[in-house]
Order: C-alpha cells, then structure tokens, then sequence
C-alpha cells in the first residue's frame, strides 16, 4: 500500500518525475517503536514512501499518526528502529551533517536576543561562511519572504506570521535544496495562514525545493501540495497517496473548483478509513 | 515618581518611631540606675532625652548612628584607622575578589554539571552540603590553615566569600544553561552545530538574565563572608574588626554604624549589578 498506490494513481502534468534518479528521500518498510513505561508505542510501521525532486509533499492525519515523527526520522532527530530510509542518497545522519536540508518547526524559535538580521544569519555562522556572503545571503531570503527592511527588529517586535517567515528565511539561507516543516502555521490564524500559504507556494515555484510538510489542515494539504500522505494512528502508518491533479501555478480561488473539492473528499475518506480502524 | 517615594519615606518614618521608642524602652534601666545612684529624680522630658544620648546605650538612637557614621567618614581622612571608609574598603577588596572567585568557579562549575553526566550525578549533592556547614566553624580553619600555608592577608577573605558567593551562581547557572528547549536544541542539530556552537551561541545567552540574578545574591552573600572572615583573625581592619573591636568595648554606636555601612555597601553593590543588567539585556534585546 502507501507509495505504490500512489504512484499507480499519478495524475500529475506538469513535472515529468519518473526518473528514479531524482528521488530525494526514500523510506523502505520503514519502523520505529518507542519504549516506554507501558510498554512498546508503534510511532511508525511499515513506512514505504520516495519523495522526488521538487515534490511538494503533505503528511496528513490525526494526532499520533507519525507524521512529525517520520519528518523527524527524515531530520534524523530521530533514529528509526527498522527500514531503511535515505536522504541524497546518503543515511538522514550523513545528509544531517551535510546540511542537506532546512527544517522549520511549529513556533518560530527565533532568539529574542538577536534582530532578525542576525537570527536568519545563525545557521550561516554556525557553518563558516563568510561575513560578506552571510550580509549578502540575509538580505536575499529576507527579501524572499518579504521581511526586507526588518533586519534590525528584534523579533519581538513582529507578528506571529512575520516571525514564522522569518524562521522560514532562516532554513533556507544555506541553500538545502530539501525543505522541513512540522506544522509551520499551526498557531497562526486562518487569515494570515492563507496568506502565507500562497507565499510559501510562490517560494516553492521560484526555488524548486523539496519540501515535507506536516499539517493538521485539509484545506492547507490540498491547497499546497503535489501529493499528500494521509496516515492514522496506532500504529502509525500511511493509509492512502494522493497525487494532486491540481496544476502548479495555483490562485487562492482555486479551492472553489471541483478537482480541489474532490482532492479534499478523498482525504477526508482515508482520514475517516484510518479512524474506523482505530475503533 | 511621586508614587514610589510616598509608600518609601512612609515606611522609613515608621522604622525611625519604632527605633526611637525603642531605644527609650532598652535605655531608660540604665537610665534611672545612673540618676537614683546620683540621688536625682528625672522627669519624663529628662529620662528621653538621656536614653537618647547615652555613650554605650544597650540601642543607640539613630541620629547618634547618624553622627557616628558623619564623624568616621566625612570627618577622617580616609588612611586613617578610624575612618570607615578606610574599613570598608578593606572589606570591598576581599569581598570583591571573593566574588569574582565564586562567580567563575560557580560558571565552571554548572558547565561541568550541564555537560558531564558523571558531575551531573555527583556534583549537586556536595555543592548543596558544602552550604548547610556554618560559615561561622570553617571560616577559622580556612583562615588558620591558609595561613599555615604562608597564605594571609586579602586570599584568606576572599576565599570564605567565594565559599558563600558560588553556590547561588551554580543553582542559577545550571537552570539557565539548561534553560534552552528541546526546540531549540534540536534546531541546532539540524544545524550540524558542534557542541562549542550550542554554548557559545544558545546556551550562554539563554543563560544572561539567571547569571545576573544568581550574582545579585552572591554580591550580597560575598560581603557577609568578608566580614565573617575578618571576625575570627582578630583582624585589625575592616568592617567586620570594627564590629569585633565594638563589641570588646561595648561601643555600640560603633557596630551599629558598621552595621549600616555595611548594608549601604551591600545596597550599592547589588544596585550596580542591577545597572550592569539592565545596560546587558537591553544590549541584548532581552529587556
């Protein structure tokens, strides 16, 4: 199940993605148990998913269904227990230190005793690049996200959304062509979610990542992504791949048609399907 | 403005009607014992103004503190060995060096506690003791056996006030340095930070506004060891031989006026950190 209904399923027409080459991340069979005082918690089991260059990925499902965890394997903050999974063709550990990618967490976590200029600058310093490719690199991605201007707040000083845009600039300064995000607008209100979601897709069209995305909303999966990963809970595993019939360039209003609505019930149904397994 | 110094000069009118009552109520036996042995009788008026104004009064009314304190600062010059400024500054000097000794050992310390497991085990516990002996019975053997290593003079001080100023700076240090989310710190692994990068650029910062508070307390806990470690030498200077020498003598006007030289000192002290602090976190946006 999982990827290979996926696949059989792909209706996508923009990007030609058969290549196997160009397969970023690959989960075979892929488990991880916790142990803990009651006993064994099956977080993952059985994950088999390729994530393919330039793949903007949703992973849907109710809380417990592994879906932070799996990003988390991906990040390797977490090790899995069985499977294999690689990351460029490497281990996530080896991808990890190669700085393969950019993760960007539900809260901002920018550090209140750094201006925005200096946390986007952060990951630059930690890495060695030089003082003029960091002032170069921070006012490129700030710009990206539209916070040019803002270098010299303190985070304090902005919005939620803002901060989260700027945690944003922040993972994509050193250039990782993947793209983490556990929940990103997860505290933010519908109106600034939206608006940050067209944003976050425009990026995506002009950069060409590979983003994972982690997301409670089924509006915000289908909305953003070329797949979605619907997965439930206990244990945790992916119920059903939904390759996006939505074209690439996508308008706000495109959640009024029908192929989004169809998309959005479809999700529904493999969320529901997860659920009556559940009971 | 107005509103602060109402409630403060309130208070501080309250303290000075209780001292004056009470120096009248400790001083008027001694009082009444000097008039009946002189065969005279004291009127009310007579019997208050004298418990105000006596030499050794069992409580000296503050404004003979006052007069005291005038006298030994503005009016000696400040080599001389009855200024106290001259005092107090030999016990500013070990309680400084005290200080500075406690705060670096205690950041050392709590280091070694956040980032070795085996002191994290072991450390906390003997840290936690070393504060329930009484500084009062170590304070001798430090003394006595520094001094038997040929060591005297300022060190011997210092290192009483560094035994009391570190513990306050672990306790605050080790929960500042681990005051970083799980957040935060796998942020940094997906950074590929070194363990070097996680001190220098999260855990320390995070850990600013606990150290200043820690060495609040332990500028104040510092100066206490000073004049601790002056009592048991015999010490010919310093607040705390001015407090001995007081007491020999039943000069009480004279401890009373260490006393409160003492705690203006400390006030200024903990102001000053205070001052460091707010210039610190405002540098850094924390405040």
């Amino acid at each position: 199940m999982g990827a290979g209904t996926g696949q059989a399923r792909a209706g996508h027409g923009t990007a030609p993605r058969a290549d196997p080459a160009e397969t970023v991340i690959a989960a075979r069979d892929l488990d991880l148990t916790f142990e803990t005082g009651d006993g064994q918690v099956h977080a993952l089991k059985g994950i088999t998913l390729d994530i393919r260059k330039g793949d903007f990925v949703s992973f849907i499902g109710p809380s417990g269904c592994g879906k932070t965890t799996f990003l988390r394997c991906i990040a390797a903050l977490e090790q899995p227990t069985g499977g294999s999974l690689s990351v460029n063709g490497m281990t996530p550990d080896e991808a990890r230190r190669a700085r393969a990618y950019g993760y960007v967490f539900q809260a901002a976590g920018l550090y209140p005793w750094r201006t925005i200029g200096r946390n986007v600058s952060l990951p630059l310093e930690i890495m060695g690049f030089s003082r003029a490719e960091i002032a170069e690199r921070v006012a490129r991605v700030l710009d990206l996200v539209d916070l040019a201007g803002f270098e010299k707040k303190f985070p304090w000083q902005l919005s939620g959304g803002m901060q989260q845009r700027a945690s944003i600039a922040r993972a994509l300064a050193f250039d990782a062509d993947i793209l983490l995000m556990d929940e990103p607008f997860g505290a933010l209100d519908e109106i600034v979610r939206d608006h940050l979601n067209e944003q976050l897709l425009q990026l995506w069209a002009r950069t060409d990542k590979t983003i994972g995305f982690v997301t409670h909303s089924i509006p915000e999966a289908v909305y953003m992504s070329t797949r979605i990963v619907v997965m439930s809970p206990r244990p945790g595993r992916i119920t059903d791949v939904i390759d996006s019939p939505l074209p690439r360039d996508r308008p706000l209003d495109i959640r009024d048609t029908p192929e989004f609505l169809e998309v959005a019930h479809r999700v529904r149904e493999g969320l529901r399907a997860g659920h009556a397994y559940d009971d | 403005m107005r509103r602060t110094v109402l409630p403060v000069l309130t208070v501080l009118a309250a303290i000075l009607v209780i001292w004056y009552a009470g120096a009248v109520w400790l001083n008027a036996a001694w009082a009444q014992d000097r008039a009946t042995r002189a065969g005279v009788e004291l009127s009310l008026v007579e019997l208050v103004a004298d418990t105000w104004a006596q030499d050794k009064p069992k409580l000296p009314a503050p404004h003979q503190v006052a007069a005291e304190l005038w006298r030994t600062t503005v009016e000696q010059k400040v080599t001389s060995r009855r200024s106290l400024i001259h005092h107090s500054w030999v016990t500013l000097s070990a309680t400084l060096l005290g200080f500075a000794l406690g705060t670096v050992l205690g950041v050392a310390l709590a280091i070694g506690i956040v980032y070795n497991r085996v002191m994290d085990m072991s450390v906390m516990p003997w840290v936690i003791a070393s504060q329930t002996i009484p500084i009062l019975a170590i304070a001798p053997m430090i003394i006595v056996v520094l001094n038997a290593v040929g060591i005297s003079g300022l060190l011997p001080k210092a290192m009483i006030s560094m035994y009391l100023s570190f513990f306050p700076v672990v306790v605050g240090m080790v929960k500042g340095l681990r005051s970083p989310g799980i957040m935060q710190l796998d942020q940094m692994t997906t950074w590929n930070a070194s363990p070097a990068q996680m001190f220098w650029k999260l855990r320390l910062p995070s850990s600013m506004p606990y150290l200043f508070t820690s060495m609040k307390v332990a500028m104040a806990a510092s100066l206490v060891g000073a004049i601790v470690g002056e009592l048991p030498t015999g010490a010919v200077a310093g607040l705390g031989a001015r407090l001995l020498a007081g007491s020999y003598y039943g000069q009480t006007i004279q401890i009373w006026s260490a006393l409160f030289m003492a705690a203006a000192l400390a006030a200024c002290l903990v102001a000053l950190i205070g001052a460091v602090q707010r210039v610190v976190l405002r540098r850094m946006g924390m405040a």
